[in-house]
């Protein structure tokens, strides 16, 4: 498991915005770089990241070779309901991570 | 008379004040808010790795550091403040890492860390954490003055195919710079750091070892005498200044 670094409000209002953080270990190595040798690392990269609020997706991206390791999502979305909010990430390698938080709306 | 007397003023309180700053205060606003903000922070994560670390047991039949220092916070607070330190049983200085290193050989006979290896990273991140906001207070026992001057030697060498000492670029040069890079004054005070060249966290080794390279002089080993003597003397010459670890570098 890669280690994960998640900024969530707990508790928020009704229909505000919150802002969420993602940040995750993982090497990101492009597929183009020669290691000592001279040979190619083969590619090895987190292609998407999802977040589903209360089991809907709110927020997807697609991460490509020239982002950095360790990558860093911040994104905004409105507070609706109470209920789990679940972030998943997956890449080469059959690499895939799912974590998932609790929101309470009052 | 007294426009001399006000020029004079001027000049005497520049002079006194504390001129020395982080390379943290060197880098753009972005990169400082990323060391600022713990969830932006992904030094964060090796911190994260060396706590789990610390809490676990290398062999079954070993004690964790949990075991022996319990809680780190409080046992390890102010210590990576106080190194290198000198180390009365092999009579030498010793790094904060090879105090680690030196924990696990003598203390869990578990399989040994290497130098800049993810374990050893995490652990020295996690333990230098304790200490951040923190006052660097190098010792003052007789052991490590000889040390220092040693450091201080090296710092004001010229080396390498360009002839130049490190103190040509951080104290002759500091602020202006280099290529792309502003050129900092050399200040310890953030290590191990998350480097965004590296994309990953590394010891004040490893970045000496990029000044030196960087000159196109041999660099010296990890966990040499030369390289803890220059650590040595860059913690006394900032000596009082706040510790930042994990920091962020370009
Ligand atoms: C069996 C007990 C034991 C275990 C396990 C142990 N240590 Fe230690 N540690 C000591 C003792 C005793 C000292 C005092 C110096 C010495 O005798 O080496 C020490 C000293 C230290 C110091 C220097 C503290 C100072 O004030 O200068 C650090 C840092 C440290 N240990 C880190 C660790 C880490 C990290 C681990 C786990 C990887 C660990 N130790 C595991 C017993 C232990
Ligand atoms: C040619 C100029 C030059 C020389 C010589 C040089 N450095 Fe550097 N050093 C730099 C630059 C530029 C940076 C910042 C690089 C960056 O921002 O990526 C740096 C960074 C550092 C840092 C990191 C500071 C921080 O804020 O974390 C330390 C420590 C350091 N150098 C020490 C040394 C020591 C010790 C030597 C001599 C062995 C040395 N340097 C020689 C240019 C130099």
């Amino acid at each position: 498991m890669a280690r994960v670094l998640l900024r969530v409000p707990t508790m928020t209002e009704k229909g505000s915005v919150i802002e969420i953080r993602a940040l995750i270990q993982h090497v990101m190595e492009t597929g183009y770089r020669p290691n000592a040798q001279g040979e190619l690392q083969p590619r090895d990269i987190i292609w998407t990241f999802t977040c589903r609020y209360g089991g809907e997706v709110v927020f997807n991206a697609t991460l490509s070779p020239a982002i950095a390791a360790n990558p860093f999502i911040a994104f905004t979305t409105i507070a609706t309901q109470s209920g789990p909010v679940s972030f998943t990430w997956e890449g080469d390698n059959g690499f895939a991570q799912t974590e998932t938080r609790h929101i309470t709306v009052t | 008379m007294k426009r001399i007397a006000l020029a004079l003023f001027a000049c005497c309180s520049i002079a006194s004040a504390d001129e020395r700053r982080s390379g943290l205060l060197d880098m753009r606003p972005e990169a400082q808010a990323m060391q600022r903000d713990d969830s932006m922070n992904p030094g964060m994560l090796w911190v994260l790795d060396g706590e789990a670390l610390w809490g676990r047991k290398p062999t079954p039949a070993a004690q964790s550091c949990a075991d022996c220092h319990g809680d780190a916070a409080a046992s390890m607070r102010g210590v990576a403040a106080r190194y290198p330190a000198f180390d009365q049983a092999s009579g030498s200085a010793i790094d904060l890492a090879g105090r680690i290193i030196q924990c696990r050989e003598a203390h869990q006979a578990g399989p040994p860390l290497a130098r800049e290896s993810k374990e050893l990273l995490a652990l020295s991140s996690f333990v230098a954490h304790q200490s951040r906001g923190l006052p660097i207070a190098p010792p003052e026992d007789t052991g490590m003055r000889a040390v220092r001057a040693l450091g201080q030697r090296i710092y004001n060498t010229r080396m390498g195919q360009l002839d130049l000492s490190c103190a040509q670029c951080h104290d002759d040069h500091a602020g202006r710079r280099l290529a792309g890079s502003s050129i900092p004054q050399a200040h310890p005070t953030g290590y191990p750091i998350y480097r965004l060249e590296w994309q990953g966290v590394g010891s004040l080794q490893r970045r000496l070892r990029g000044c030196m390279v960087g000159v196109r002089a041999e660099p010296f080993a990890y966990g040499s005498s030369e390289f803890i003597a220059i650590e040595a003397y860059l913690m006394e010459r900032a000596r009082g200044m706040a510790l930042e670890t994990p920091a962020i570098r370009p």
